[in-house]
């Protein structure tokens, strides 16, 4: 028996950040203080504070340590683990209040408005220790299933828990699989969308990292649902130690006989497979997934058919994303009623936001559908760092909107965000402040959905390129006003005549920017300014005579030489030179030079 | 694996393993575990507090743990047991056999050990 766990996080963040240091550090420490036997250390997923990372936490006290260093391991053995004093420096407490005193973490702010269901697991358990995972009552759903329902009642209590799919579209999970249990066929397939495309969206990747075999589990349990015995799991190649915990996850639980031939001696027979995906965004609309697993060219193809009807390889199929299946075996275990009892009317359960941009507290959080978004940034996220003033929270990726600070307390659900002009889309929430230009986050998404678009149809290709071109056109100053009513009209035909859902969402972050944020687009066609100071064609460095001192430290920085004069009297910027990079602001002491 | 029932044999075999990470519950076990502590032989007694409560079933109600110098430097290895409206219980001049009867006694029967408080 271990009196005390350590826990690790081994999640793509806190990796990065050093954690693998961490753990070797602290497994040759207890060794050396002979301490191996009687302290446990578990690599888990993420925690969700990813910007304090590497993180750990030591059980059965909950202290939750912040940006460890292999240097301070050693204190942490030594005072924690061998003699129960807490090392405080180390403690992470919230921004907000100073001097907090809390030492574990599910007292802070951060955790403790959340709920976790989706992400329960992720930084509790090992992931690649399929007994910890059954010690959490994992694979519990999945016999209950097997031994206790038929699959019309497994699909009855997926419809009366109202969940809604995790990935963007929010269509019905169980109508999904009403659907295609309905139609009869020799093979049917359960996918699993883990291509998680959204620049600043990681919740899946936390879930595959951090609990696998809850997507495992899941799975079988649709399987069954809709009478498919093959499941694939398309996870993005970029995802490595996703893809290998996933790959552990696999072969554990079928060497314990949780997949294959004959589970539960039910008779029920279930594998699953995993396909990589080459990291093109596409791939995650659901047509195009499955042209991609079927060895094509992942390109989308018209609906309907619908994949319920007919979907992988010409069979009826059933696709869902990650966090729509790490809600499943919940909701076997708790019923129906338990999960709608949280969120609002037409939104149920939880949902998990990527918290990213201009916020203090980056990372993951899970809160109840309905909770608002001034709630997730402000108290959860800790608001905006150096007392910048909030401008705008954008969701949904590429797909989505811009949601200005008068919606701030909006109950966040589905239908809510569409009504203002955003969406769910997977979860990525990215905060910005008054630093960032409007028309330059348009012009940033658009760039990537131009990127991205597989080219099939015409509508998105050569739509979004010159959407992009307008834009380019706005923000490098030779914009008309005729150019802001073009983008409204384009962005309407590429809505409506593009063949999936990224061209038919793409043009999305224009629109609203411009519902919103109309006079900076005027600002910068009309006033030829890019009033937060963002785009460089509209910007000019000048240096201030009265307070400059001559000193030279500016000319000498410059990396293009566009600043002379003498010493000891006011130096000039020459514009014909000047690139604009700013090299010269940070340099100077006396603030003496100015960007307008 | 073939059955259910293997499942819930291994679930129960990792219940007390992972009951430590839902936080702290109920009954709350504290050792002494500084310097006078260690020196006076807390760590054994610490370990096998917490066998023992694994071993009885108990890991749900009761959470072990250690703190540091409680100031009775003396009378190490000290415990201290934290229950929900009652007093602090204070064992002192521990040792393994003790601290089994104190499980036995006071964890799982409910029964203060009176022989070994700091009182007599």
């Amino acid at each position: 028996m271990y009196r005390a766990h350590v826990l690790i996080c081994g999640g793509t963040g806190c990796t990065s950040s050093g954690s693998v240091a961490i753990q070797e550090t602290l497994a040759k420490q207890l060794k050396e203080k002979g301490l191996e036997e009687e302290v446990k250390i578990v690599q888990t997923g993420c925690f969700g504070l990813c910007a304090l990372g590497p993180v750990m936490i030591v059980y059965p006290e909950g202290t939750f340590y912040s940006r460890v260093t292999p240097e301070d391991v050693e204190e942490i053995v030594e005072e924690h683990l061998l003699k129960g004093r807490i090392v405080e420096r180390l403690v992470y407490s919230d921004t907000q209040e100073e001097n907090a005193t809390e030492t574990s973490l599910n007292d802070t702010t951060f955790y403790k408005k959340q709920k976790r269901v989706a992400l329960r697991n992720c930084g509790v358990i090992n992931p690649e220790v399929i007994d910890e995972y059954i010690g959490e009552g994992g694979y519990q759903a999945l016999g209950k299933v097997l031994t206790e329902m038929t699959p019309e009642e497994v699909i009855k209590t997926i419809l009366d828990s109202g969940l809604r799919g995790r990935g963007g579209g929010g269509f019905p999970t169980g109508l999904k699989w009403k659907l295609a249990a309905g139609n009869q066929a020799d093979q049917k397939y359960v996918c699993c969308n883990a291509d998680e495309g959204d620049p600043g969206a990681f919740m899946d990747r936390s879930v595959l990292e951090g609990d696998p075999h809850v997507v495992l589990e899941a799975m079988a349990i649709a399987g069954y649902a809709i009478g498919a015995s093959q499941g694939y799991i398309y996870v993005r190649a970029e995802y490595p130690i996703a893809v290998h915990r996933l790959e552990i996850a696999i072969k554990q639980a079928r060497e314990y006989g949780l997949l294959g031939k004959n589970i539960f001696d039910t008779g029920f027979d279930f594998d699953i497979d995993i396909r990589l995906g080459a990291g093109a965004f596409v791939c995650g609309e659901e047509t195009a997934l499955m042209t991609s697993i079927e060895g094509n060219r992942g390109e989308p193809r018209p609906r309907p058919p619908y994949p319920a009807v007919k979907g992988l390889f010409g069979k009826p199929t059933i696709l869902n994303n990650v966090e729509t299946y790490a809600n499943i075996p919940q909701i076997i275990l708790n019923g129906a009623d338990w999960f709608a009892s949280m969120g609002t009317e037409k939104s149920k359960g939880t949902k998990v936001f990527a918290l990213g941009g201009k916020i203090n507290n980056t990372g993951l959080v899970e809160v109840p559908m309905g909770t608002t978004l001034r709630e997730v940034i402000e108290e959860i996220g800790g608001g905006i760092p150096n007392g910048k003033k909030f401008k705008a929270a954008q969701t949904g990726g590429p797909s989505g909107g811009c949601i200005p600070a008068e919606h701030l307390d909006i109950p966040i659900d589905y239908d809510n965000l569409i009504s203002i002009g955003s969406m769910m889309g997977s979860g990525g929430l990215i905060v910005m402040d008054e630093d960032n230009c409007m028309v330059d986050i348009a012009k940033f998404f658009l760039e990537f959905t131009v990127d991205e678009s597989c080219g099939k149809c015409t509508p998105c290709r050569v739509g979004t390129r010159r959407l992009l071109e307008i834009l380019e056109k706005i923000t490098s100053g030779k914009g008309t006003m005729e150019d802001i009513d073009r983008l409204e009209e384009l962005a309407a035909y590429i809505k409506a005549n593009s063949l999936c859902g990224l061209g038919q969402t793409a043009p999305n972050p224009v629109l609203s920017t411009l519902r919103y944020f109309k006079d900076e687009y005027i600002a910068h066609v009309v006033d030829k300014k890019c009033p937060a100071g963002v785009c460089k064609d509209l910007l000019q460095y000048t240096i201030i005579e009265d307070k400059c001192k001559g000193c030279s430290a500016c000319s000498r920085k410059c990396p293009v030489g566009a600043i002379s004069g003498e010493i000891k009297s006011p130096f000039v910027i020459d514009q014909n030179k000047c690139i604009k990079c700013g090299a010269c602001i940070e340099t100077c002491k006396f603030g003496a030079i100015e960007k307008k | 694996m073939k059955s259910l029932a293997e499942l819930a044999a291994i679930r129960d075999k990792m219940k007390n393993s992972v009951a430590m990470r839902d936080g702290a519950s109920g009954i709350r076990v504290v050792v002494g575990m500084a310097t006078c502590g260690i020196a006076a032989g807390a760590r054994p007694v610490l370990n096998t507090l917490v066998e023992e409560v694994a071993k009885e079933n108990l890991s749900d109600k009761v959470t072990v743990t250690q703190t540091g110098c409680i100031g009775i430097c003396q009378y190490e290895p000290v415990v201290e047991v934290y229950e929900e409206g009652k007093d602090k219980v204070t064992y002192v001049k521990m040792d393994v056999d003790k601290a089994k009867e104190v499980v036995e006694q006071h964890l799982k029967g409910g029964k203060v050990v009176a022989k070994y408080t700091i009182g007599k």
